[in-house]
């Protein structure tokens, strides 16, 4: 069991707050995502659990010990760092069982894991080679391994795929969430990708400025999200400046009323209002707009509507295009439930 | 990452190294070499023929046992200075933008100092009289000022000041570009700090390590002035007697015999240390 408790843990360095106050509970053996802009304090955080920078406050417990004081060398996590941090003056094997051998671990014990651990990556047979002779994705593999060799009671890795391309990156991605399924071990995952942290995450940390704007799966978090912020940052999302009445808003004098199922997290008075392209609907009336640009994306249609100085868009699928050109004048709706009204 | 291909090196390049070796390198080195078989005129000075007897001469335990003075004097003065100059450099490159260019700034400076000023500024801060004895009994450590000059401390003191900085130079470039996440890396793997830099930080610097050794190694091996004034005559190494030879006794085919010696065995110790490294690289 290795639930993860951050209570109150921040990161000064000068007057910046690269970490500020974030308190989180993490349940065992989930599949965290860190996701925000760069710069917001993601890598600091994961030094931070990782204990290579100590907290300017607030305390750290893991498995409910608290590990706040215990140096990185004695906490027995695996972490995968951004350039790797490989050992060009080890071959492959000795890098992966570089854990184990400076645990004073026999050589055999040593070669056996580093094999087992290699075969799981899916590199049988490289272990005699240097780093220098491994592709990218090899080497990305040699230092999951490694960081998985002793069995860490918590996996860190920081932006491990963005060195990839694409089609290795989305490839690796479901290797990294498989392997981890498979061992059960609680891993956080730092990405700037929030694609890449949808598709692979059981629990989403959005991070804006050093703070935790959002914690959630990543379809909530997605669907609902906690403030203009998450919603601006996570997917397309149509923001747009309204009035918050009772049962009703109102964006730029026009009245919409507002449904059961959608969600409204701000007090009455000046609000936003935020809509995801999927849920906006072009009609004979509604919100007044001109379409300004049409665009077929294969497995979507993209239209962009010009609503004073705003641009909202909209996205249907192939089948229902609608019949729309450009410059001409339509009406806009919110599909019901699709509205989610945050604090402005 | 792989280096951007770039058109062949046209091969007339090649000649200009070759060339200036030649010059500057090897042809002194024949007239060296012709020197050191030319016949001694005792009282005058040689003529060109060929014989042995110059090299004879030195196969005598005297000059045997000035050889391995040189040789043990240089190679401990590599020792101590690598050992300074490793740590001094770890911390330099951590300190701050700054503090690294002060500090070697004030290292270049040393550099400008030749080694006279280096000898006699020793010798004096060292005597009897001027020097740190008379501090040491103002602190009451001893009873009465002494001289802690000629003597093979001063010796090596002498010679580690000269060669220092070539040291921290050597390995200041390749410290200063060691990935910090290597060590990190290290230790979060389960590595103390101190582990980490036996096992990531010296095996990944062992080629500038090694480098830094040689180079003060030889650089201290033709040091001529500091042995006399700062040693006892048993401290005097090959290159003080080369020099003696050669001005002060005339008998320039000695010299040059014992100079191309000289050069023999430490090019020998050179291509030993870097087999052993290579061999210890292999197995590993
Ligand atoms: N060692 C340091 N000294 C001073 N400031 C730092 C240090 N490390 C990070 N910062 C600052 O802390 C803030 C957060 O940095 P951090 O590296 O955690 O961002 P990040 O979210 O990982 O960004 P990116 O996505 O670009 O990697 C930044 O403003 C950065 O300038
Ligand atoms: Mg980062």
């Amino acid at each position: 069991m290795t639930d993860l408790s951050l209570q109150g843990l921040s990161k000064r360095f000068g007057d910046v707050a690269a970490v500020d106050d974030v308190s989180l509970e993490i349940p065992d053996g989930s599949f965290v995502c860190l996701l925000g802009p760069s710069g917001c304090g993601k890598t600091t955080l994961l030094r931070l659990l990782a204990g290579l920078e100590t907290p300017s406050a607030g305390r750290l417990l893991v498995a409910g010990e608290d590990v706040t004081e215990t140096p990185a060398h004695a906490r027995r996590f695996g972490m995968v760092f951004q350039s790797l941090a490989l050992f060009p003056h080890l071959t492959v094997a000795e890098n992966v069982a570089y854990p184990l051998s400076i645990r004073g671990r026999p050589k055999a014990e040593c070669r056996a894991r580093a094999e087992e651990l290699l075969a799981l990556v899916q590199l049988e047979g490289m272990g005699g080679r240097r780093i220098h002779q491994l592709s990218g994705g090899q080497r990305q593999r040699v230092a999951i391994a490694r960081g998985l060799a002793i069995a860490p009671r918590l996996f860190l890795l920081d932006e491990p795929l963005s060195a990839l391309d694409a089609n290795l990156r989305e490839h690796m991605q479901v290797e990294l969430r498989q392997l981890q399924q498979r061992l059960g071990v609680t891993t956080v995952v730092v990405t700037h990708d929030q694609k890449e942290a949808l598709t692979m995450a059981d629990i989403v940390i959005v991070m804006d400025q050093g703070r935790v704007q959002q914690v959630g799966p990543p379809m909530e978090v997605y669907r609902d999200p906690a403030n203009a912020f998450v919603a601006g940052f996570i997917g397309t999302s149509n923001l747009l400046p309204c009035e918050l009445g009772e049962g009703e808003i109102a964006v730029s004098g026009h009245r919409i009323a507002l449904d059961p199922a959608d969600r409204v997290k701000a007090r009455p008075g000046a609000a936003m209002l935020s809509v995801r392209p999927e849920d906006v609907r072009i009609a004979e009336d509604g919100l007044p707009g001109r379409v300004s640009f049409v665009r077929d994306l294969g497995e979507s249609v993209q239209v962009m509507i010009d609503h004073g100085d705003r641009e909202i868009t909209a996205l249907y699928a192939p089948g229902a295009r609608p019949e729309v050109a450009v410059g001409q004048e339509v009406g806009l709706s919110f599909a019901p439930g699709g509205r989610v009204v945050l604090p402005a | 990452m792989s280096a951007p291909s770039e058109k062949p090196t046209p091969g007339w390049l090649a000649a200009l190294p070759a060339a200036w070796l030649a010059v500057f390198f090897l042809v002194p080195f024949a007239i060296m070499l012709g020197v050191s078989v030319a016949h001694r005129v005792p009282g005058g000075f040689y003529e060109p023929g060929f014989e042995l007897a110059s090299y004879a001469r030195f196969l005598t335990p005297f000059f045997g046992k000035i050889l391995l003075t040189s040789v043990a004097l240089s190679a401990g003065a590599a020792a101590i200075c690598v050992a300074l100059a490793f740590p001094f450099t770890v911390i330099l490159a951590r300190m701050g933008r700054r503090a690294q260019t002060l500090v070697l700034v004030a290292l270049l400076a040393v550099l400008s100092l030749s080694e006279v000023i280096i000898g006699f500024s020793l010798s004096t801060l060292l005597s009897k009289t001027a020097g740190i004895g008379n501090f040491f009994a103002w602190l009451g450590l001893i009873a009465e000022s002494r001289a802690y000059t000629p003597s093979f401390f001063a010796l090596m003191t002498g010679l580690c000041y000269l060669a220092l900085p070539y040291a921290v130079l050597v390995l200041y470039p390749p410290v200063s570009r060691l990935d910090p996440e290597l060590g990190e890396a290290a230790r979060i793997m389960g590595a103390s700090p101190m582990r980490a830099f036996w096992t990531v930080t010296v095996p990944m610097l062992r080629a500038p390590l090694m480098g830094a050794g040689i180079l003060v190694f030889v650089f201290t091996l033709g040091v001529y002035l500091l042995p006399q004034v700062l040693g006892q005559p048993a401290h005097w190494t090959l290159s003080v007697h080369i020099t003696d030879q050669a001005i002060f006794q005339s008998n320039l085919p000695f010299a040059a015999a014992m100079a191309v010696l000289l050069l023999i065995v430490s090019l020998a110790l050179v291509g030993l240390t870097l087999l052993l490294g290579r061999d210890r690289a292999g197995a590993a």
